[in-house]
């Protein structure tokens, strides 16, 4: 599992989504943010982004540090 | 309807959840903690210096699988308050940052009192939920 992998899987679970995605193959940090955390709490986000990998996590994903950011399409260069 | 299964871990877990007011559950104890985010978050919870009851969910794999179907959370550490889960180790670091940590624990920030917070004793037994059964 690599970094690059995680910010694939993330983006492309999680609508409009950006990931940056650090780790060493088996400790990952991913700063994550998408417009759909727009009104959830920290729990609901952070759920959004557990969920994308369900039962890989403690198993091929060791660990997963997450910080969420809401986004707005205005956010866009 | 689907039968309610009786499940004495999961009832376990349920009623420490609500007869503690903070509540972590954690890899190891707050003494050993046998994970770095366990640990973080215990310095975290001794710093703003609430007691909390911690119990160590690796005796017992049941106790981590059942944890999570309850809270719908996957990872280890959660920390409780007042029933609810609060969240992991990333949660509280982000809240304790940010001085929400200690507004949702009901204790002053340290940045509003002139002194600083002394290190206070709220080591408590770690709570055995394998051995209630």
């Amino acid at each position: 599992m690599s970094p690059d992998e995680l910010k694939g899987r993330i983006e492309a679970g999680i609508p409009g989504a950006s990931a940056i995605v650090t780790g060493d193959g088996h400790h990952f940090n991913a700063v994550v943010s998408a417009p759909a955390f727009q009104g959830l709490n920290r729990i609901a986000q952070h759920r959004l982004v557990y969920d994308v990998f369900g039962a890989e996590l403690g198993d091929r994903i060791h660990a997963l540090s997450i910080q969420t950011q809401t986004s707005t399409t205005e956010d866009s260069p | 309807m689907s039968e309610q299964a009786t499940n004495p871990m999961r009832d376990a877990i349920q009623s420490a959840i609500s007869e503690n007011p903070l509540i972590l559950f954690m890899k190891g104890t707050p003494d050993a903690p046998a994970c770095g985010f366990s640990a973080r978050s215990v310095a975290i919870l001794q710093s703003v210096g609430k007691p909390f009851a911690a119990v160590d969910i690796l005796p017992d794999p049941r106790i981590r699988q059942e944890l999570s179907s309850l809270s719908n959370w996957p990872t280890i550490p959660q920390l409780f308050v007042d029933g609810e889960l609060l969240g992991g180790c990333d949660i509280i670091s982000e809240m304790y940052e940010s001085g929400e940590l200690h507004e949702s624990l009901g204790v002053e920030s340290p940045s509003d009192g002139a002194a600083a917070p002394e290190a206070q004793a709220v080591q408590s037994a770690p709570m055995s939920i394998e051995n209630r059964l």
